[in-house]
């Protein structure tokens, strides 16, 4: 369900109209985001639209009008699947799905997401990542369905209880050699920015 | 045949294993040259980007660093799981598109000795590799059990031919290399229309009604195929169409049950292997029935599955059903 854009009497006032320049340099690659024609193809070719707060393409008109909070408040890169279907059929390739990410990253550090579980999910995975350097699915499942949907749990153990008969899931999680390597790879990584 | 660095990814050691141990199982016959990447790290998926964009890369960065360092005449770098295979290529290709990026992940690199210069690798998926490098006269010249009659959906998922920075692939949305290569095979292929529509990814750990109508479009279709199976090339989908499989026909009150495997499974069992040996067993939606058609005896039954009521055969001839109800067994 897409929301109406609030209209404030005076579209200027609390706009941040770095905003679109900030969000396009903490994108990855090129991300064209500029480039944008308003055309729709992007919404009209996503799978989850319908569980969106806005499409991208109103997501990217509140980018460029400065619309921050608002931009950063919306469930929309949340939602995104990482499909890449708007990135092939981007008459002006904005690499959307970049975007998307960006966009979730400057919502954590603004603290300003409405609904704390898919940045707790993406933060527990990173959190086993850091601390193993692998992936570690039965801690990762263990603390976020305890955290996010305890009623789940039953059905989920029931599942868990199947994948580990098959040998599909470990209770044990691998951590790699280099740990220490990792470590300090990523904490100089974390001192760096992308556009200083 | 020449020699790859292999990217397993995390998911290997566990969710696929039977994807590792089918992997594994054809590299030989097919004369593929497997060297695993030293003490390689998780990619971090689709979570990490989404949280903090350099040390994102920069762990990306380390998997390309040693695989570079161990590269010994094969620049090659094969990763079986759509989303590693994306991740690494990603990062090999932003770091050449925006050079501060490749600036800073190298600075990051620096601190634990490693660097790692742009371009210097070439990052394949395993469909890939199998299709072009081992080629389908190869493959159909090794077929020792034709898969006839087995009707198969050939399942790409997203992110081997999206976004596709290399353009290796005939289309975005409908390419037929994959759908070749199970001819090859012998297979009845059907011809897919969701072959590149989405799983919902992490999507059942976050917002599962979001993903379990993700996963019906694609159960539905194939259904509406007739297929027998569903082939896949990644472990996330995997995961998804057959973990999730019960929880979706539970929110939809659906009846779905089509087994999901990796191409590599049925390039086992044409290859002659026996069930086990291509990873058969591991799936929560069993494929006997699947593996029946093509007159291979299926894997015994975990303790689990032994204890639980005997499903409906699908083979069966209709039964009467009182109105409203399961029917029952008779």
């Amino acid at each position: 369900m897409t929301t109406p854009l609030a209209a404030p009497s005076d579209p200027t006032v609390g706009a941040d109209l770095r905003f679109l320049e900030e969000v396009s340099a903490a994108t990855a690659g090129v991300s064209r985001l500029e480039m944008c024609i308003q055309c729709g193809t992007c919404g009209g070719s996503c799978p989850v639209a319908a569980d969106m707060d806005h499409t991208p393409r109103m997501l990217f008109a509140m980018i460029r009008a400065g619309m921050r909070d608002e931009a950063l408040r919306s469930n929309t890169p949340w939602i995104c699947v990482s499909c890449y279907h708007c990135v092939v059929r981007c008459p002006q390739e904005v690499h959307i799905a970049d975007v998307m990410y960006t966009i979730k990253s400057m919502a954590i550090r603004a603290k300003l997401y409405q609904d704390s579980v898919a940045p707790d999910f993406s933060q527990t995975f990173v959190d086993m990542v850091e601390n193993y350097g692998r992936s570690f699915e039965f801690g990762l499942a263990t603390r976020h369905y305890l955290k996010h949907f305890p009623l789940r749990i039953p059905g989920a153990a029931s599942m868990g209880a199947g994948m580990l008969s098959k040998k599909r899931m470990t209770v044990k999680p691998k951590r790699i050699a280099g740990m220490a390597q990792l470590d300090a790879i990523l904490a100089r990584a974390k001192a760096l920015e992308l556009t200083s | 045949m020449s020699g790859y660095l292999l990217y397993p990814g995390c998911s290997l050691d566990t969710g696929a294993r039977a994807y590792d141990e089918s992997l594994h199982a054809i590299a030989g016959p097919l004369g593929l040259e497997l060297t695993e990447i030293d003490d390689w790290n998780c990619c971090g998926a689709t979570e990490y980007l989404g949280i903090n964009l350099i040390p994102a890369y920069a762990l990306i960065g380390r998997n390309l660093a040693l695989a570079a360092r161990q590269a010994n005449g094969s620049r090659t770098v094969v990763a079986p799981c759509s989303a590693c295979y994306l991740n690494l290529a990603k990062a090999d290709h932003y770091m050449r598109e925006r050079p501060i990026l490749g600036e800073r992940v190298n600075e990051a690199l620096a601190a634990g000795d490693l660097q790692y210069e742009p371009g210097s690798l070439e990052i394949r998926h395993l469909l890939d590799v199998i299709i072009n490098d081992v080629g389908l006269d190869e493959i159909k010249a090794r077929v020792k059990r034709p898969l006839s009659g087995l009707r198969v959906a050939p399942y790409l998922g997203c992110m081997v031919p999206r976004p596709d920075y290399e353009h290796r692939w005939s289309d975005h949305e409908h390419p037929i290399e994959l759908d070749r290569l199970l001819d090859a095979l012998g297979a009845e292929v059907i011809d897919f229309p969701l072959k590149t529509h989405c799983c919902g990814g992490h999507m059942t750990q976050i917002g599962p009604e979001t993903a379990y109508e993700l996963i019906r479009r694609l159960l539905h279709a194939a259904d509406q195929f007739k297929a027998d199976v569903i082939a896949t090339v990644c472990p996330m989908c995997q995961l998804n169409l057959d973990a999730y499989q019960g929880a979706t026909n539970r929110h939809f009150g659906t009846s779905y049950e089509i087994p999901i495997v990796f191409f590599t499974q049925l390039i086992g069992l044409a290859l002659g292997l026996d069930a086990d040996a291509a990873g058969f067993g591991r799936e929560m939606v069993s494929a006997r029935h699947a593996l029946g058609r093509v007159g291979v005896k299926p894997p015994p039954p975990t303790d689990a599955e032994a204890r639980r009521r005997p499903k409906k055969d699908r083979l069966s001839l209709p039964m009467p059903q009182m109105p409203g109800g399961e029917g029952g067994e008779p």
